[in-house]
């Protein structure tokens, strides 16, 4: 009976973990079901990339306020985190603080930890006054409505309560207290439980211990439903990111092959097949659904934590146009999501007559100006520009319907060699003109 | 003016220094076709050996491209590789940023290879060479912002070539709230150019506009012949056309030193 708490913990932990560790898998599924595409090389560029950008932060701080506060409750999430393993250790073994044999430095840790857990508490504040009390425009775009707003909050609730409860257990700890090593801020939220009988008091730091640890497994579950997967995915998301100069676009090689047969006379033209096409696949140009996207758009999507510095750079979008970058990602994840539920549900994908193309609309991806400030702006890497491209190659290449104008400026470039209706003959007349 | 062809060069058995891609804008827009006078002037003062291609040259596919229709792209970047690898050339200048990006990083993988570079680049490698020099003039102590093109900025990373040239002006550069890395688009790139805005409350180049005249410059410069169409119809729009000039850094230096 007395090892009732530890299998009790066991269990929990087991569980949490064990939930965590399926939906990990279905999110590796999910993004298995984009394209392949080639990221092994510059490996040492990449490296260094995701030491600066998402170890390092380095993009975060251009915006200075959000930049400094969002550091503190990293750093405090990272390192408190240390703390964890002690509370782990104790649950499974029925110890209590069993890393406190190392004296003063156990002090200094847990000291460490009270003066981060309380940054952050006021850094989680901070962020929940910009949200809903200075109401800074981009957390209030239109497709930050419902639960994507919600999903913000919750995240921002959580850590207040798991700072709130890691203080109180430090507070209600008499021995700890007692020991007067490392309680630099819990010492004076140890009075407010004065007159209370030890008893009590007990009880309180029971239960600030085991929701503390609960709560935690119940953040780590709630990353995979939420927007809040940037914790993990920054690390990866940065590391494949972009390498080359923002204004190149890959060149399809599919249409390579046939362009090159198209210009060569001599071509046989039965000769030439893309590897596609030899698998007795058609050739898809540009995407219409989440399958047509590569493997780095998707695993961008997860990333995506909806901040909107995006979206608040995009000049379509500061003009009032109905194109967000932001939520060309969150139509993109919700895509995948849709698609992930009916592979679970059917075994493999079972098609619902749905797509990317019926949630980003023609207009959103004909507002882009192609201007890079988005996939600039963004501070974990992600490239709404890439999916962009890759709709407007499939509206055009495989539906023909781009708008009229741009019909007629491509109908030009094709008979005359310039987007107007000039004759490619004249081009040299401003030579002899005044 | 004199302005050799390729073909010249090629009939009398030489090879030009450097080709200068003039672009569609360049070769046809009233108000661009200025930028490429500007600029010709300026190599011709430099005694720079160069030659166009003339009605050789075609569309690099940037606006296709970014429309979506990459065998269009490709059509005319496999013509123009055709036709450049012929002649044998190694270096290319361009006074269009769109040109420049597709030129530099996108024809490459279709097997034209070549050393590019934006006007505002080669500008200032003549002015280090002591080729050209480069003094107010006419502009000496006004205030000019420049304009960043996104093909040239975000896109290539090129941010300081532009300003250190306007600087030589012997003039105030003052940059807007919005500049370098965290410029706003003039609104043509994508190939907006080339349609009607989609629906919205605002024109892009009425915002970037509003943002240039807000530094109470008399001269806002930019180097690219899209930008400055936009910027130039921004400011008619805001009824500024009698005070503010939009300018190429191409036009700005030719003018100083009267070419």
């Amino acid at each position: 009976m007395q090892y009732l708490p530890n299998i009790l913990f066991a269990l929990l932990l087991f569980c949490g973990i064990g939930f965590f560790v399926i939906n990990v898998r279905k999110l590796i599924r999910n993004i298995q079901l984009g394209r392949k595409t080639d990221r092994s090389d510059q490996k040492g560029q990449r490296w260094r990339n995701m030491a600066r950008i998402a170890l390092g932060q380095s993009k975060m701080v251009r915006r200075p306020i959000a930049g400094v506060l969002h550091i503190i409750v990293y750093v405090g999430f990272v390192i408190i985190n240390i703390e964890v393993l002690e509370i782990v250790i104790d649950g499974l073994f029925g110890t209590h603080r069993a890393l406190s044999f190392m004296g003063g430095f156990y002090g200094f840790l847990i000291g460490f930890f009270e003066v981060l857990a309380l940054l952050v508490l006021i850094a989680v504040i901070v962020f929940w006054l910009r949200r809903m009390v200075v109401r800074i425009p981009r957390f209030w775009n239109k497709e930050m409505k419902g639960f994507p707003k919600n999903d913000a909050l919750y995240i921002l609730y959580f850590e207040m309560v798991l700072m709130i409860l890691f203080l109180t257990m430090n507070a209600t700890d008499v021995h700890f207290q007692e020991a007067n090593s490392g309680n630099v801020i819990s010492q004076f939220i140890t009075p407010w439980f004065q007159g209370l009988n030890p008893a009590t008091v007990h009880a309180i730091e029971r239960s600030a211990w085991w929701l503390h640890i609960v709560g935690i497994l119940i953040f780590l579950n709630y990353l995979y439903y939420s927007k809040h997967l940037h914790i993990l995915l920054a690390f990866p998301n940065t590391y494949y990111a972009k390498l080359t100069p923002k204004g190149q676009f890959d060149n399809l090689a599919s249409v390579t092959a046939e362009v090159e047969m198209m210009l060569d006379p001599a071509a046989d033209p039965y000769a030439v097949t893309s590897e596609e096409e030899a698998d007795g696949v058609p050739e898809k140009f540009g995407a219409e659904d989440v399958f047509d996207l590569d493997r780095i758009q998707l695993l961008n999507a997860y990333t995506c934590t909806e901040c909107g510095r995006c979206t608040s750079v995009c000049p379509a979008n500061i003009t009032g146009k109905e194109l967000s970058p932001r939520a060309i990602m969150m139509k993109t994840r919700d895509r995948l999501e849709e698609v992930g539920k009916n592979i679970d549900k059917n075994g493999s994908f079972v098609p619902d007559g749905k797509g990317l193309i019926d949630t980003i609309k023609p207009e959103e991806i004909w507002a882009c100006t192609t201007c890079n400030a988005c996939v600039e702006e963004c501070p974990v890497s992600i490239d709404p520009l890439s999916i962009i491209l890759a709709m407007r190659r499939f509206q055009v290449m495989e539906k023909s319907a781009a708008p009229q104008e741009l019909n007629a400026m491509m109908t030009n470039i094709e008979n005359n060699a310039a987007p107007w209706q000039y004759n490619q003959l004249d081009r040299l007349n401003w030579k002899d003109e005044e | 003016m004199n302005v050799p062809t390729m073909a010249e060069f090629m009939a009398e058995g030489k090879q030009p220094e450097v080709l200068f891609w003039v672009g569609c804008a360049g070769s046809f827009d009233d108000r661009a076709k200025k930028i490429t006078k500007a600029f010709v002037k300026i190599l011709q003062k430099a005694k720079v050996d160069f030659a166009v291609l003339g009605t050789e040259e075609g569309c690099s596919g940037d606006p296709a491209k970014r429309a979506g229709n990459e065998f269009l792209f490709q059509m005319q970047a496999m013509t123009n590789i055709e036709v450049m690898n012929g002649y044998g050339i190694k270096k290319v200048v361009t006074t269009c940023p769109h040109c420049f990006n597709t030129l530099k990083n996108e024809y490459p993988g279709l097997g034209g290879d070549y050393a590019v570079m934006h006007h505002t680049e080669f500008l200032k490698q003549l002015l280090s060479e002591g080729k050209i020099t480069i003094e107010g003039g006419i502009y000496k102590g006004k205030r000019i912002t420049f304009h960043d093109p996104c093909y040239l900025g975000r896109a290539n990373d090129i941010y300081e070539a532009p300003r250190d040239l306007i600087q030589k002006l012997e003039v105030e550069l003052i940059e807007m709230k919005r500049c370098k890395r965290n410029g706003l688009c003039c609104g043509a790139g994508g190939a907006q150019m080339f349609k009607e805005p989609e629906k919205g409350n605002k024109d892009i180049n009425v915002e970037r506009t509003e943002e240039a005249l807000d530094t109470q410059s008399e001269i806002i410069a930019t180097g690219c012949p899209f930008c400055n169409t936009m910027m130039t119809d921004g400011v008619k729009n805001k009824n500024k056309e009698a005070t503010v000039q939009v300018l190429d850094v191409a036009e700005l230096i030719a003018n100083a030193q009267e070419l």
